[in-house]
């Protein structure tokens, strides 16, 4: 059979043979870089030029020089291990305790309305408000910097757990107490996985504020750690160093924020869609 | 390869010209759209149909000035469209998305005249009439995601039609839509179209749908496309879903475009390649035809 | 009946709190933990006076100009990197640099550039509530329905109309999530400027108490913050309900599909 209006099949080229361009250079990082540049380069020159007293904004390069000498110190890492250490106890204690929390008040209804009110009252207060709190109970100590970072942790990822617990789906825990699966092992084979990426959502949200939470409780507090450096090099009038250490605070909020979504990726790489945040 | 503008049809309300359209990546360029020529008249309802990837969002996209093309032109009375023309609305095929969540039907559909500075009390009156011509004056205060989907085209259409272009594009409108409402929706365009006198191509991929609505049905070729036939569509000016469709007629169009179809995915295309003429009719098929 | 069993709901946990609380001081005078009964009477003394006016109102003040100023700020800013492509990418490494710095930080910051003025205590506010709101406003401009958007333009709505009818509404999801965050934060650097670098205001005022270990009063403080915590959070939700009405109806919507 042939069409009155057609070529025979033979003589139709069918797609043009592609030819190559050149590869294009990945000009979203570039420029992301350029920014940075450009950025250095600005605080480079403002002191240098005058616009801002090089006294209380030293330039770029001294900043970044009393920073290069700060990691070759003991004294600095030691404080970076204090806030660390203050950041990792605080959060471990904080996720803990909200899980426990959020899987029993989650996975019962009567109890999920009888503290909501509490809860939504209690959420709100500023972890700040515990300072002077904390200074009575524990003076300059570590312990201090925990009371803040785990009360303010917490509400971070009961929250989350809280939506996790609520999303299980229905059918699916139906079904398994028709398979005879008893409370505990729901939990484990159905209410987990489901509330899981929620869970890891909020120990990313809770990480980011434990580190602020660390920091401050260091800052006005005075318990070990970087905040209490920085607050010692500005009364001190070590401005480059003070500069410098707000930079590594920086740097370790970055770290902290990659490590969080590496963590999540990593736990949740069975689940087809990376949850996006619960709006809170 | 140089258009064939013999049809430069001055009443032509829009003419696609040696249309041109290569995509490129990383892999390699990509001819998506190799030649694509031919004139609508004013007051014209074209369907176009084509194989899948046979680049009608691409064909679609320029027309309406959201894309420029690699070569070639498209004209809306005789003024060479470079970007959205002003006398010129698109239906889109996701009606969920095309149409503002934040804002009810009457608002959605009040935004383009609104946006042009057209005085209210006229605007007023363009809104009514447009949802009355659709069939929605009773949900003016609803939002679009409390309709149902065919509703919500609905409200899509009328903000076409409310805008008052002189052409319209409508790119597979109903695909998304079950088939009773589908068919509700087809008679719509075909009253507003004629009480509006406006000039309609419509895309689709549903070859029932392109000859039971169209004056006229393009058919595409597959990707690098070209047109491969355009046909005009001999049926009586009156149809009717239930009519028109069981006519003999209209079971031989259909099998000559499904016909054409099927040759165009196969990749053949005709030796002319891209010029149409304003329309061939096929003759009537005689059993032989069929191989 | 349905409101009974709410309230009771409601009040439930609170009251069975504070009775155990009550319960637990009675007799023995903590030093730690005062009674409820000598709270709420310190409470009365402490901060329903003068008080109001030298340092509660004019916190309040700063902390909520602070905020705004941050979100007028953040939202222009967002909206104008979030639509050129080429500032986004220019600037996004950075900015999210400068929002990992922990806020508190830029307190002897600015302290050092500005000294321990109004203004700086405002700035200091400013500088830390502008980054949830303008990177997320960023990624909320960014994320709008390309459908959606190529519509819009279909019909001319282009320029200034574009960001009013399309731009803003499309990301004002995004972008009251970043005004909470941005809320708490404020009170947060509200508290932390004047606890650090000050001489009036309620965080100030609320360390002296500690300081000269007059520890109801302290208490009371800490009740004041909590009460302003719980303010704020009541007036954002009262506002998002309103501003997001068409998202909230949309989503169930959807959840019920």
């Amino acid at each position: 059979m042939s069409s009155k209006t057609l070529t025979s099949g033979a003589a139709a080229p069918s797609v043009e043979r592609p030819h190559r361009t050149a590869r294009k250079v990945p000009t979203k990082q570039l420029l992301g870089l350029a920014g940075i540049l450009g950025f250095l380069l600005t605080w480079e020159l403002i002191p240098r030029l005058g616009i801002i007293d090089a006294k209380y904004l030293p330039p770029a390069s001294e900043v970044i020089a009393a920073l290069v000498v700060d990691f070759g110190l003991t004294a600095f890492w030691v404080a970076v291990g204090e806030t660390m250490k203050a950041w990792f106890l605080g959060l471990l204690m904080a996720v803990a305790a909200a899980v426990v929390l959020g899987f029993i008040i989650g996975s019962s209804n009567f109890l999920r309305k009888a503290t909501n009110s509490t809860i939504e009252f209690l959420r709100p207060i500023p972890s700040v408000a515990l300072i002077p709190l904390a200074v009575l109970l524990f003076g300059v100590k570590i312990e201090s910097s925990l009371l803040l970072i785990v009360y303010a942790a917490f509400w971070q990822v009961l929250i989350q757990v809280l939506y996790g617990v609520a999303d299980v789906d229905m059918v699916a825990n139906n079904t398994a107490k028709t398979y005879g699966l008893g409370r505990m092992a729901r939990i484990r084979y159905v209410v987990f996985p489901t509330a899981l990426p929620y869970l890891m959502t909020g120990v990313r949200l809770a990480g980011a504020v434990a580190l602020v939470l660390a920091i401050t409780a260091e800052l006005v507090i005075g318990s070990p750690g970087l905040g209490r450096e920085i607050a010692l090099a500005q009364s001190g009038g070590a401005i480059s160093g003070m500069y410098a250490l707000v930079l590594a605070t920086g740097l370790i909020g970055v770290l902290i924020n990659m490590l969080m979504r590496f963590i999540e990726k990593k736990t949740l790489s069975w689940h087809s869609s990376v949850r996006s945040e619960v709006v809170v | 390869m140089q258009p064939d503008s013999t049809h430069a049809a001055p009443e032509a309300m829009l003419s696609v010209r040696g249309l041109k359209k290569v995509y490129q990546s990383d892999g390699g360029d990509v001819e998506a759209v190799r030649n694509l020529t031919f004139d609508l008249r004013a007051g014209e309802l074209a369907c176009l149909v084509g194989p899948s990837g046979s680049g009608k969002t691409t064909l679609l996209k320029c027309i309406s000035g959201l894309m420029a093309p690699t070569e070639g032109e498209v004209l809306l009375d005789g003024k060479r469209v470079s970007g959205p023309p002003k006398k010129m609305a698109v239906v889109f095929q996701e009606y969920g998305r095309s149409l503002f969540p934040w804002m009810r039907v009457r608002d959605n559909v009040d935004l383009p005249l609104k946006n042009q500075g057209v005085p209210k009390a006229e605007r007023d009156r363009l809104v009514d009439e447009a949802l009355e011509a659709v069939g929605l004056s009773h949900v003016p205060r609803s939002y679009p995601w409390q309709l149902s989907g065919g509703m919500q085209q609905r409200v899509a259409i009328a903000r076409a039609i409310a805008y008052q272009p002189e052409v319209l594009l409508m790119d597979e409108p109903f695909a998304a839509v079950d088939a009773q409402t589908r068919a509700d929706l087809e008679d719509l365009i075909r009253i507003v179209w004629k009480k509006l006198g406006i000039t309609v191509l419509f895309v689709t991929h549903d070859i029932d749908e392109s000859v039971y609505l169209g004056e006229r049905v393009i058919i595409l070729s597959s990707s690098p496309t070209v047109v491969q036939e355009d046909i005009t569509i001999d049926l009586p000016d009156e149809r009717d879903q239930l009519e028109t469709r069981s006519l003999a007629r209209f079971t031989e169009l259909r099998h000559h475009v499904y016909e054409q179809i099927q040759i165009a995915k196969k990749g053949h295309r005709p030796a002319a390649a891209g010029t149409a003429g304003a329309g061939s009719t096929p003759a009537a098929a005689s059993g032989a035809d069929v191989a | 009946m349905k409101t009974l069993k709410n309230l009771g709901y409601v009040l439930g946990l609170p009251v069975l709190l504070i009775l155990i609380w009550w319960a637990a001081t009675l007799g023995t005078v903590n030093f730690f933990v005062p009674t409820p009964a000598s709270l709420v009477e310190t409470f009365g003394e402490v901060w329903f006076g003068e008080r109001i006016f030298t340092d509660v109102l004019p916190s309040i003040g700063r902390l909520t100009v602070g905020v705004l100023a941050a979100i007028v700020i953040g939202v222009i800013g967002g909206v104008l990197i979030g639509s050129v492509r080429w500032l986004r990418s220019l600037l996004e490494p950075t900015l999210e640099f400068f929002r990992a710095i922990p806020p508190p930080v830029l307190v002897p910051v600015l302290m050092l550039l500005m000294g321990i003025t109004d203004t700086m205590k405002v700035v200091v506010i400013i500088s830390g509530c502008v980054w949830p709101v303008l990177l997320n406003t960023i990624e909320g401009v960014r994320a709008v329905d390309p459908v959606l958007s190529d519509s819009a333009h279909t019909y001319g709505i282009d320029g200034w109309a574009r960001v009013r009818y399309l731009v803003l509404p499309s990301a004002s999801p995004q972008i009251m999530a970043g005004v909470r965050q941005s809320i708490s934060l404020g009170l947060i650097l509200m508290v932390i400027s004047e606890m650090f670098a000050s001489s009036s205001g309620l965080g100030f005022t609320i360390v002296q108490f500690q300081r000269s270990f007059s520890i109801p009063e302290m208490w009371s403080g800490i009740v004041v913050l909590g009460l302003l915590g719980v303010g704020m959070s009541f007036i954002f939700q009262w506002a998002e309900r309103n501003i997001l009405r068409w998202y909230h109806g949309q989503k169930e919507v959807e959840n019920a599909a």
